[in-house]
């Protein structure tokens, strides 16, 4: 049992779903799902289709090289079975991929970094010029700032009932 | 030599798919076309060869059938016999008989036919000859129909039969039913004969080969006799005493000691007594078999008797063959259940058949041309000196040893059939698996972990990579940290909160207006776009304006006095009418408040008067026009009922248009 490939998205492939293609040059395609197949079948590249892991590696979205992929290799020699080498490879897979997550959450953040400066000055210049929507131009002149305009709130003073009271 | 394989037959058609063969072999393998306009000599040519060419195909079918099935005379007497009892010899005489007849009536039906179409005038009288001269060849065959089924059947259950060569070395097995002939055969040669606990298990001969000496034995198991006469037998018992009477065999009689085969010592031995007219010439044993239930010692007095009575028979053919008069070689004991004596039985039996038949040939004429061609050269001695064969001391040791473990091996399948059989016991592969520790045997290795495949990461120097990953994440985390108090005053510009309110407010703002938009859009086409004096919901009003206008920032009383003001047409007029300041007031200035109606009255009118300023001309166009306005308003008939205005086909096949002829074209389509 083993968790493959989808050739076109590459998600995980667990036993029991999607559809292999073997073709006249003995090379195995597997799929997930059949939306894969049939983009396969239309041709489409895999590259430059966007919901698939191959174009956002090529388009630099999501981390390419790093040392946590070279952990996990399909190693074609079977290995004598030891328990110690078992426990030992089961905990580090846990802590593996934890490593690995946070280096993907830091490629992202990394490549969003630049995001804010430009998000900051959309947001001013959005400000300053459709301030007219919430601020009337009398309350600019009087207050210029880019604030909302301060409410005046009348007060009604019930004299009578005072004088009434001194009684 | 023919070979007694009767596989080879080809399949008998029925008498319908004959006739079906050759005719359209005769379609596809003649000339099909001809027209009406040939020279006379070429259409009879044409028809000859058709009616020619079918009394061929069925006079070579036929004779390959006739040829194929063997010839009861023909062949050796056991397979006469053997075919005489499965298939009664008379019944296929005939119908081979059948066929022959049939063959030379079409021949000759054929021969007639040819005569007359020399003499054909036209296409019409050739063709009917050869219509006739098919259609009875073919009513020939439809006649002997039966007998092609009849044949064919035989032809089936032939090929089944087991091929058995009555001139090699043969041991037959012969014994009441269920007393062990088909375990044996099962012993000793690859044969799987079923073996059930009713009797008449086997139905049938089967064969095995067995070799002893670098021979090859032939082993036949014959179903079970049950002592009667000879004429009550069965199909099956007669099959065993063809066996028994044509073939030259060794015969092992079975005796159940124990009578857990339902039948006592007494009744086995009665059948012994009745078909030893058979066992003449043969060698005979006498095989007790199922000891393991009774041993032959334990056996009671009668029983004893019985058994020496029967030796004493079996000693006698020994004897007659001019063999050794000692008894060892007559009554042998043995279990198949535990396979004790089973090879001993078949020795004895090789042996026995080995040797008369090697006293059978030395006695007769042709023997001595084989024997002047060979041979045996004896080394004279040299001295008196012994040389015996000289085997190493380790060489002894070893197969003392191997003797010893043989017996003590213990297999899977013992195992298997010691915990409860194939179906219940599953065998464990892990036992000799080579591991460093043997705990480690039963573990199962998970292959899936998380969405990854463990044997992926499977390393013996894992945590060591895992050291140093970590160390790496680690120093990277630092580097991290270090440049982020670096990066932190990057953005001069940044809004305050109240600014950010701001600009939260805004975008609320423009997604309602944008929201708004839409949903004009959409019901644009479907919603009347009344003016905006007619205000149906009330939305303009002063208090809204108010409202808006003081969360601007503005001071919106200015606003809302002029507009009071300009609304308020005719201020003197309405001085005296009781109305509150706070009300709100309708912004258009045009219109008066149209809830304050002032002078109009109301009053009823008959429907068809005209009122001045309607745009009417007189009463009854007025009449008009209500009744077309009341037509637009009837309900609409959307049940879809069928109406008079629906078109209707009364008849969808009129008798008319369907039939007669035409003069010209087809009728294909009306």
């Amino acid at each position: 049992m083993r968790i493959e490939k989808c050739w076109f998205c590459s998600s995980s492939i667990y036993p029991g779903h999607g559809i292999q293609f073997v073709r006249n040059d003995a090379k195995i395609f597997r799929f997930c799902r059949s939306k894969c197949h049939k983009n396969f079948k239309m041709k489409r590249n895999p590259r430059k289709v966007k919901w698939t892991k191959a174009y956002r590696r090529v388009h630099g979205k999501d981390m390419t090289q790093d040392s946590t992929f070279e952990l996990e290799r399909k190693r074609n020699r079977p290995e004598r079975y030891d328990r110690n080498v078992a426990e030992n490879t089961l905990k580090a897979i846990k802590k593996i991929d934890k490593v690995r997550v946070a280096r993907e959450a830091r490629h992202h953040a990394q490549r969003m970094k630049g995001n804010k400066v430009s998000e900051m000055k959309a947001a001013v210049k959005e400000l300053e010029q459709s301030i007219h929507m919430v601020k009337a131009p009398i309350a600019l002149k009087e207050d210029p700032s880019l604030t909302l305009p301060k409410l005046k709130v009348k007060v009604v003073q019930p004299a009578q009932a005072e004088d009434q009271m001194e009684e | 030599m023919v070979q007694y394989n009767f596989k080879k037959m080809t399949a008998v058609p029925t008498g319908k798919d004959f006739i079906d063969i050759i005719l359209s072999r005769t379609q596809r393998q003649t000339p099909t076309v001809v027209h009406k306009g040939y020279a006379i000599s070429r259409l009879r040519q044409f028809y000859m060869r058709k009616v020619k060419y079918t009394q061929q195909n069925f006079h070579e079918k036929l004779s390959t059938i006739i040829d194929e099935f063997p010839r009861l005379d023909d062949i050796h007497p056991f397979y006469g016999d053997l075919l005489h009892v499965l298939y009664n010899k008379d019944h296929y005489k005939l119908a081979l008989g059948q066929i022959n007849t049939a063959r030379n009536l079409i021949s000759k039906v054929a021969k007639d036919y040819v005569k007359l179409l020399k003499f054909g005038d036209s296409l019409y009288r050739c063709k009917s000859l050869k219509v006739a001269a098919l259609g009875r060849m073919c009513t020939i065959m439809k006649r002997i129909s039966p007998s092609l089924a009849y044949l064919e059947q035989v032809r089936q259950h032939m090929a089944r039969l087991p091929s058995i060569d009555p001139n090699t070395r043969t041991i037959l097995i012969c014994g009441y039913p269920n007393v062990g002939k088909s375990s044996f055969i099962n012993k000793i040669t690859r044969a799987d004969v079923d073996v059930q606990p009713y009797a008449f298990t086997t139905k049938s001969l089967f064969v095995g080969h067995t070799d002893y000496k670098y021979l090859r034995y032939q082993v036949i198991d014959t179903p079970g006799i049950l002592d009667r006469p000879f004429e009550d037998r069965n199909i099956i018992e007669m099959c065993s005493i063809t066996a028994l009477a044509h073939l030259r065999a060794a015969v092992l009689f079975f005796l159940d000691v124990s009578g857990s085969c339902g039948y006592s010592v007494a009744q086995q031995a009665a059948l012994f007594h009745s078909i030893k007219s058979l066992f003449m010439n043969k060698p005979l044993i006498i095989v007790c078999n199922k000891i393991d239930l009774q041993g032959l010692d334990a056996l009671p007095e009668e029983d004893m008797k019985l058994v020496t009575e029967m030796k004493a028979e079996a000693a006698k053919t020994v004897v007659a063959q001019g063999g050794e008069a000692s008894g060892e070689a007559v009554l042998l004991t043995m279990s198949t259940l535990t396979e004790d004596g089973v090879i001993a039985v078949k020795n004895a039996a090789c042996e026995r058949l080995l040797n008369q038949r090697v006293e059978i040939k030395m006695k007769s004429k042709k023997i001595n041309d084989c024997l002047n061609r060979f041979h045996v050269a004896m080394p004279k001695p040299r001295d008196n000196k012994e040389r015996p064969p000289c085997i190493p001391q380790a060489v002894l040791e070893a197969r003392a040893k191997e003797t010893q473990q043989k017996e003590k091996r213990k297999l899977e399948r013992d195992l298997e059939d010691e915990n409860g059989g194939a179906g219940v016991y599953s065998a464990s592969l892990r036992k000799h698996y080579i591991l460093a520790d043997e705990e480690w045997k039963e573990d199962i290795m998970p292959e899936i972990l998380d969405g990854h495949n463990v044997y992926d990461f499977v390393d013996a120097d894992i945590l060591q990579r895992l050291e140093e990953l970590e160390r790496e994440e680690g120093l990277r985390l630092e580097a991290e940290a270090e440049a982020e108090d670096d990066a932190l005053d990057m953005d001069a510009r940044d809004l305050s909160p109240e600014e950010r309110e701001a600009l939260a407010e805004i975008k609320k703002k423009k997604a309602m207006l944008i929201q708004e938009h839409r949903i004009k859009k959409s019901t644009a086409e479907s919603r009347p776009t009344v003016p905006r004096k007619f205000d149906r919901y009330r939305s303009f009003t002063t208090k809204r304006m108010g409202r808006e206008l003081s969360t601007l920032g503005m001071d919106p009383s200015a606003a809302i006095n002029r507009a009071r003001s300009k609304s308020r047409v005719g201020r003197k007029r309405e001085r005296s009418q009781a109305r509150g300041d706070d009300e709100a007031v309708n912004m258009d200035v045009d219109q008066p408040n149209k809830k304050l109606r002032l002078r109009s009255r109301s009053r009823s009118r008959p429907p068809g008067e005209v009122v001045p300023g309607e745009g009417l001309r007189d009463s009854a166009q007025k009449v008009k026009a209500i009744k077309l306005a009341k037509n637009s308003v009837k309900l609409r008939n959307k049940s879809a009922r069928r109406g008079e205005a629906d078109r209707v086909i009364p008849n969808m096949k009129p008798k008319h248009l369907f039939s007669g002829k035409r003069s010209i074209g087809k009728t294909s389509r009306r």
